[in-house]
């Protein structure tokens, strides 16, 4: 009989604890403090070391840091759920823009944070977002492989003159652009072009011409690794990313700086964060000239603030996506019409590329 | 038991043993039902509630009927023929108005999207326009500022959007779509991608439940007969793996199946081959990988299988005069069905849902529904469509698991 009286205590017991776990968690105290998410890798540690921990020691506000892949559905659903966590994200324009028109960012306050907007490279593009920084989409090389590599984006097309597998990261943004121009396009008219349906089917087309060579990478850091790997012979890469492989690796990579595709990274934060000051004060930190150009002497990626390229050291600069030499052939993608299109051809591209 | 009932009968309070058996019986079940309770929860919250939840997604969408509410009633009585009339674009610019204040465009753009790629721009555009318009009429001036609300499969989206109720993203999920009055038409071949998919998820599966039986049936055969010292060592090879992470046995796989991996500088040291062979990022590299790591799973129920054969059956077919083949075919064999009918269903519905795996070693044409299920779960955050492919594919696994019932019966399936 006590034997039966026990297991009854201890299923008692056991439902407790499972109804226990279920309850609600009570928050913990929040203090000075914010979260802010980026893409992780070299980049980040360069953000951790130039301003996240300057502004930390300057403003006493705590800096937590997250990492997300770009996903703005995640943004999305920490919105709809009021349950936002990040308080500062990194973001590409475009994604800011469809994010704002929809009311998942918080509109930014240039009198609040007291920033001219025209002292930025497009600091107007989007109200949701502060410039952060400047990056190149380039295609990189394998020197081992071709001592005298491609040299146009037609090169890169060319798998008679430059045979092996090429790496693209699997997304329509810079691979429908660089499609158009490899076929011929001029640069300033590749997004009036990619506007017709008859331009996305040239772009789609000439992209097939190589479909049987490209090794598709999920997230931007695998074009090095596929590199280095010898898996392939050339892939579109970040060229910051592929300056940290030659210096700080020592790999034989070589990047082809015609027909760059450049963009911006922004700063943007959640609607309803719940460190909308500190993430203003953040922000304003960042702004400056001297902490950008701390960043872009560890990580090469162009600085926002027109002032900061000054402050670059000159070793460093020609690594610069935004170093003049290399704007001369230069494509901007434009966050306007990927804000706009980019839902219809990625539900394009992901088919296209299942086939 | 007789004796305590016995005593329990003798008890002066007058309850008929009866009563008092069935009152100790159902303690006794209500106890057992306590201790399997938290289990029960935690399958009834963790997995039944929220696959019913993805199985209603998949065909509940009320996103315009929540969002655009006088549109969708005004529209209930248009017939679908010409453009709607004026008191429907009065509602229409209301609704705009409203969501363009409450910032909810954004959503009304993305569901619109789904069904007419490229509009939901434009729709977001002019409902910026139409936030400042005041008086009518509402017709002409709505159209003027963006043609799409001159469309007819725009009309016809929105008049689908007053039922909470939608088969479009079960019909996309099979290549079908809503053409521009309102009737179903094949997906274009441009977009049309699912019904391959599914065929694809099916070959894939099946080939390697195949490969599975080819080389787990010798091996567990080996198991079951060598003597226990041996089989003992062979076990820990077999299972060693299976204890691993199936992420780190993939990333495994790319090591050695890459270019300059460790497989091809192999054969191309042995001169087997002069240029690497390409192993990885295709339909081999998916194959080889996903074999290996489902091995274990058909596998281990053939050979628990086998090791309740008695020896002795092939002794006796041995003595009463059948050959080798024989004996093992028409004796042997016919025994170990149980235990490979239970591998091979295990090993391919397991391989149904695969998703890691071909994302790391197959190519773009090896993926299957679980990666596109991931994509508009996590990229696309299109939900519905997630949740009808996932619907799909629950259903077909259902389906198949029956037709197995029907021709194997699933009380013949033996783990041991």
């Amino acid at each position: 009989m006590r034997k039966t009286r026990l297991m009854d205590v201890g299923a008692l017991a056991v439902i407790s604890l499972a109804t226990g776990v279920l309850a609600p968690a009570t928050p913990v105290f929040a203090g000075d403090q914010l979260t802010i998410t980026s893409f992780g890798g070299p980049s980040q540690d360069a953000n951790r070391k130039a301003i996240f921990e300057p502004f930390s020691k300057e403003s006493g506000i705590k800096v937590n840091e997250d990492v997300f892949n770009g996903e703005i559905s995640k943004i999305r659903a920490m919105v709809q759920s009021k349950s936002v966590s990040w308080d500062v994200v990194d973001l590409y324009p475009g994604l800011a823009g469809q994010l704002c028109a929809e009311g998942t960012l918080e509109p930014i306050d240039w009198k609040k944070l007291g920033l001219d907007r025209s002292s930025f490279i497009e600091g107007e593009t989007t109200d949701c977002g502060v410039p952060e920084v400047v990056t190149g989409k380039i295609i990189a090389y394998d020197k081992d492989k071709f001592p005298n590599g491609p040299k146009t984006i037609a090169d890169f097309f060319d798998t008679k003159k430059f045979p092996g597998k090429r790496g693209l990261q699997k997304r329509p943004v810079e691979n429908l652009e660089w499609a158009l121009i490899a076929d011929g396009v001029p640069l300033k008219d590749v997004y009036k072009v990619l506007s017709t349906p008859a331009g996305v089917e040239q772009a789609f087309k000439k992209l097939d011409t190589i479909k049987q060579d490209i090794v598709w990478f999920q997230t931007s850091s695998q074009a090095t690794q596929l590199l280095a790997d010898g898996q392939v012979v050339m892939a579109a890469a970040y060229s910051h990313r592929i300056v940290d492989a030659i210096k700080n690796s020592g790999k034989h990579f070589q990047i082809m700086w015609d027909t760059l595709q450049w963009s911006m990274g922004v700063w943007v934060i959640p609607a309803g964060s719940p460190h909308v000051d500190a993430a203003y004060k953040f922000l304003a930190f960042f702004a400056l000239p001297q902490p950008q150009a701390n960043f872009s002497n560890i990580m090469p990626c162009g600085p926002t603030n027109k002032k900061a390229l000054a402050l670059v050291d000159p070793a460093i600069l020609p690594d610069l996506p935004n170093a003049p030499d290399h704007m001369a052939n230069a494509l901007r993608v434009d966050a306007a019409f990927w804000s706009e299109k980019s839902d219809e051809l990625a539900q394009r591209f992901t088919v296209w590329v299942a086939k | 038991m007789v004796t305590m009932a016995v005593q329990i009968a003798r008890e002066p309070d007058g309850m008929p043993l009866r009563t008092k058996l069935t009152r100790v019986e159902r303690r006794r079940k209500l106890r057992a039902f306590i201790l399997v309770l938290p289990l029960l929860l935690f399958i009834l919250i963790g997995f039944a509630l929220p696959i019913g939840r993805m199985m209603f997604n998949a065909i509940h969408d009320d996103t315009l009927l929540t969002l655009m509410p006088r549109t969708t009633a005004a529209l209930s009585a248009w017939d679908g023929k010409d453009l709607p009339d004026e008191s429907t674009y009065a509602a229409l610019a209301e609704d705009l108005k409203q969501a363009w204040a409450q910032r909810s465009m954004g959503a009304i753009a993305k569901r619109i999207n789904y069904e007419l790629p490229g509009l939901g721009s434009q729709i977001t555009s002019s409902a910026r326009k139409a936030s400042t318009l005041s008086a009518g009429p509402y017709k002409p001036t709505l159209i003027e500022i963006n043609p799409v609300w001159g469309r007819q499969d725009v009309w016809s989206l929105l008049k689908r959007g007053s039922l909470a109720y939608t088969p479009y993203y079960l019909l996309r999920s099979v290549d079908y779509q809503y053409g521009p009055s309102g009737q179903i038409v094949a997906s274009p071949p441009e977009t049309a991608i699912f019904q391959d998919m599914f065929l694809r998820t099916l070959a894939i599966s099946i080939g390697v439940t195949a490969l599975t039986l080819l080389l787990g049936f010798p091996v567990a055969y080996l198991l079951a007969t060598l003597p226990a010292k041996y089989s003992n060592l062979l076990m820990i090879m077999v299972v060693l793996p299976f204890w691993t992470s199936l992420l780190v046995r993939t990333v495994a796989w790319v090591v050695l199946l890459q270019q300059h991996g460790v497989i091809n500088e192999m054969l191309m040291a042995l001169h087997m081959i002069s240029q690497p062979a390409q192993l990885i990022f295709n339909r081999i590299g998916t194959m080889v990988a996903m074999t290996h790591i489902q091995l274990p799973f058909t596998l281990l129920p053939i050979y628990s299988v086998m090791k309740t054969i008695p020896p002795i059956h092939i002794r006796a077919a041995r003595s009463l005069g059948a050959g080798p083949f024989y004996a093992f075919w028409k004796v042997y064999f016919p025994q170990t069905l149980p235990g490979i009918a239970a591998g091979c269903l295990l090993t391919f519905i397991l391989c149904l849902g695969y998703y890691i795996t071909p994302a790391m070693v197959g190519g773009p044409n090896d993926q299957m529904v679980g990666s596109f299920i991931a994509h508009y779960t996590n990229e696309e955050l299109n939900w519905g469509m997630a949740s009808a492919l996932g619907a799909i594919l629950l259903t077909a696994t259902l389906l198949l698991y029956y037709v197995f019932n029907k021709l194997v019966g699933v009380d013949r399936i033996k783990m041991g």
